[in-house]
């Protein structure tokens, strides 16, 4: 990334970055160089992934070793400087070095395999000289002017990729079903409506990396036979949108996109639809309904989009993994990237690391991977050295796996084989303070608020799963409701209209199946282990510990706390409600739940 | 009002003023399935969809008012009431909800005396917990206005508001 003998600093300046406080890095960066006047380049760069260091920053030497620096803030401007000008290294910001992966949290890195990433955090988004000299627009020049459609197709068949929305379905069979169907026109679209709480690897693709996905899009409208493409992102990605606009203008400008592109005669050009919030526009067909105008409701299918899709023409809808891979496969060959994975999932999977995981990121890792090498070789275990209890995959849709599944592989049979999906790639970590019943109500509150309303057994069967898990977590369970859980689940499942509700029930059923004994602590025993669900809890002072500070009589909003200044406070359960405001409040960490 | 101290009176138009209605529906004009992006483009200008502005858009784009408010009820971004000066979003995906976003959210509650979807009586504040925004490592998010603030603490949330309480106060002397 540095060339010209000069050192650069690169920012990471990504959603995650700008919200840990990156912006004000940069202004202090930019005001520090030209105030000490630093023969030092500055630029910016989407999310390399390292989110639980953010801000960071990235030093490129002109020898040619890097070194990643994180936890910034404006105030350690001046130091970062003067160590870069200097040639030196900062010891103990470190986050990682090209020169001793060991170093810092490299290992982090050392333990992925980044394909789809392959370009995020290394060079500056809003770019497209960035990218083309990292190679980029090559593979869609090669696959337009030196390969047929059916080439193309073929070669990503022989990838092996698969969906990486969540479904898994081969992707060069998509496109074969697509590039077949007869239309006057044909649509592609783009699925960026990543609406799986807990999944941003289609928001970090986006920002870090938009020309991947456009040039991804190329190819594979040209495959199909598509001369429109369409992106559709969520409103909720204002800075993967305003990326998207800058790198599409850059394309038309450089005849990438519009016409006789290449210097063929095919004609390529997107539009970008912005999504207004609905989970549910991740389904196909709803999001077709969703770009068409109208309410996102999705609808039976045959007729698939691939013969009837948008405005009735022949559509094909990938997910944006998916096309961020495909430049690759192109110029590297599909049986390259089969050589990664397992013997039914092939290549790599971007995972979002977060939850109770001590380094939540962005985590790209070969197919077959286990689950554990992910979250500890990688995510580097939990946090505060508390226990594992369990990872739930793929949002809504997905489910809870205990410690005892951490051996599965990352692979989308053996996945859906423990009742979890693969999904979007969400990972969240749970610990011994997260109620495992309290999260499925969770989930399930989400998918009822998000259920369209079209079909009944998830319009009403979620309404009344999510009544029942209610009921549960206010000590109210009856000890017939796991059994009526279970009937809903499997009748939601077997009756709805699409994968929203036919997945919805995911999440209860894997927590009833590894974790009952939490269900039968809430019905029978009116107990929350987890110290979660507010009616089946005593919040209780510890009067060894406490130092009579007062801090949690002031911000309890019901004057349940007392006690003499200095002296042990004690809680009056009879007017607390339990809403364990005071605990994050006291500095001894003296109150507890149980 | 009559100060002009209030932020969203500079911010948004006012809905007896269809002037910047009109260049909404030209921008259009002709556009297949563009129902979504005019009312998005409206309720960026105004603010909110109030009913004059939906009758005007229905009339100008060639819509029935119920196909409107039938999409402007079906996608959780369009609001049919206006929203105070600063609109807090509490995040409410996985990450954060099991970081303890619950208690993010009560805690606001405690302190503006509204709770989900209101607006405080003096307009400065409207609250609203949202779904998944996707910084999922700095959870528990709010996004005030435009300000992410991550990794929050109940005991801090004050804090974060006051800031916002503090800037209008100001204004208003």
């Amino acid at each position: 990334m540095s060339g010209n003998g000069r050192t650069k600093l690169v920012l990471g300046y990504g959603t995650c970055g700008i919200a840990a406080g990156a912006a004000a890095v940069k202004e202090a960066l930019e005001r520090e160089v030209s105030a000490g006047g630093y023969d030092l380049e500055l630029d910016i760069a989407g999310c390399m992934g390292f989110c639980f260091r953010e801000p960071i920053v990235e030093v490129f030497y002109p020898d040619g070793r890097s070194v990643v620096y994180g936890d910034l803030t404006p105030k350690k401007v001046p130091q970062l400087l003067q160590a870069a000008a200097a040639g030196e290294v900062l010891e103990e910001w470190v986050v990682r070095r090209s020169d001793d992966p060991t170093a810092g949290e490299g290992d982090f890195l050392a333990n992925q395999h980044r394909i789809v990433l392959r370009n995020c955090g290394r060079l500056n988004p809003e770019s497209i000289d960035e990218y083309i000299a990292r190679g980029g627009y090559e593979a869609a020049r090669k696959a337009l002017t030196t390969m047929t459609p059916e080439e193309i197709i073929d070669e990503v068949s022989k990838s092996g990729l698969r969906g990486r929305g969540g479904a898994g379905f081969p992707t060069g069979t998509k496109w074969g079903f697509a590039r077949r169907a007869k239309g006057d026109q044909k649509y592609l679209v783009c699925n960026a409506d990543e609406g799986d709480p807990g999944a941003f690897m289609d928001r970090s693709v986006l920002e870090g990396d938009p020309h991947a996905v456009i040039e991804g899009m190329i190819i594979a409208g040209y495959a199909i036979g598509a001369t429109q493409g369409y992106i559709y992102c969520r409103a909720e990605y204002p800075l993967a949108l305003k990326r998207l606009d800058i790198a599409i203008a850059a394309c038309r400008e450089r005849g990438f996109l519009g016409e006789g592109i290449f210097g063929t005669d095919w004609n390529f050009d997107i539009k970008i639809k912005k999504g207004a919030g609905a989970f549910v526009c991740g389904e196909e067909t709803a999001l077709i309904a969703s770009i068409e105008g109208k309410r996102g409701m999705p609808r039976p299918r045959p007729p698939f989009p691939a013969n009837e899709g948008l405005w009735g023409k022949p559509t094909n809808i990938n997910n944006v993994e998916t096309l961020a891979a495909v430049p690759w496969i192109i110029a590297h060959g599909g049986e390259k990237y089969a050589e990664l994975g397992t013997e039914k999932s092939k290549g790599t999977k971007v995972f979002c690391l977060a939850g109770k995981v001590r380094r939540s990121g962005l985590a790209e890792v070969p197919m077959g991977y286990t689950l554990r090498q992910v979250i500890f070789d990688v995510g580097g275990g939990v946090r505060e050295g508390k226990e594992f209890k369990a990872v739930q995959l793929g949002g809504p849709s997905g489910g809870c796996l205990p410690a005892s599944l951490l051996d599965t592989p990352v692979d989308y049979e053996a996945i859906t084989a423990t009742g979890a999906i693969m999904g979007s790639g969400g990972m969240i970590v749970a610990d011994s303070s997260t109620c495992m019943v309290d999260l499925a109500r969770y989930f399930l509150s989400f998918t009822q608020a998000e259920s369209c309303g079209k079909c009944v057994p998830c319009r009403l069967g979620t309404k009344r799963m999510l009544e029942i898990l209610t009921r549960i977590c206010e000590g109210e369970g009856e000890p017939e409701d796991l059994e009526r859980l279970e009937v809903l689940a499997a009748d939601i499942k077997a009756a709805s209209l699409c994968a929203l509700g036919g997945t919805a029930p995911n999440p209860v059923l894997t927590t009833l199946k590894y974790f009952r004994n939490e269900y039968e602590d809430h019905i029978f025993h009116h107990k929350c282990t987890a110290g979660v669900c507010p009616a089946l809890i005593t919040v209780k002072i510890n009067r060894d510990l406490c130092t009579g500070c007062g801090a949690c009589a002031k911000i309890c909003p019901v004057e349940a706390i007392t006690g003499e200044k200095k002296e042990p406070h004690s809680i009056d359960p009879d007017t607390c409600i339990r809403c364990k405001l005071c605990l994050s409040r006291c500095p001894e960490e003296a109150i507890y739940a149980e | 009002m009559d100060g002009e101290t209030c932020k969203c009176s500079q911010r948004f138009a006012d809905v007896d003023d269809l002037g910047p209605l009109q260049e909404i529906l030209e921008r259009y004009r002709g556009e297949k399935g563009a129902l979504i992006p005019l009312l998005q483009d409206a309720q960026e200008a105004y603010g909110y969809l109030d009913e004059k502005i939906m009758r005007a858009l229905a009339k100008g784009a060639g819509y029935q008012l119920s196909q409107l408010y039938g999409v402007a009820t079906f996608y959780t971004q369009f609001r049919l009431q206006p929203i105070g000066e600063h609109l807090i979003r509490v995040c409410h995906g996985t990450a954060c909800h099991v970081a303890g976003a619950e208690l993010i959210s009560e805690e606001i509650y405690n302190i503006l005396g509204i709770r989900d979807g209101e607006t405080t009586p003096d307009r400065k504040f409207t609250v609203e917990t949202v779904m998944c925004v996707g910084a999922c490592s700095l959870s528990p998010i709010m996004i005030v206005d435009e300000d992410t603030h991550g990794k929050l603490k109940p005991a801090n949330v004050r804090k974060v508001l006051k800031r916002y309480m503090g800037e209008s106060e100001e204004r208003e002397e």
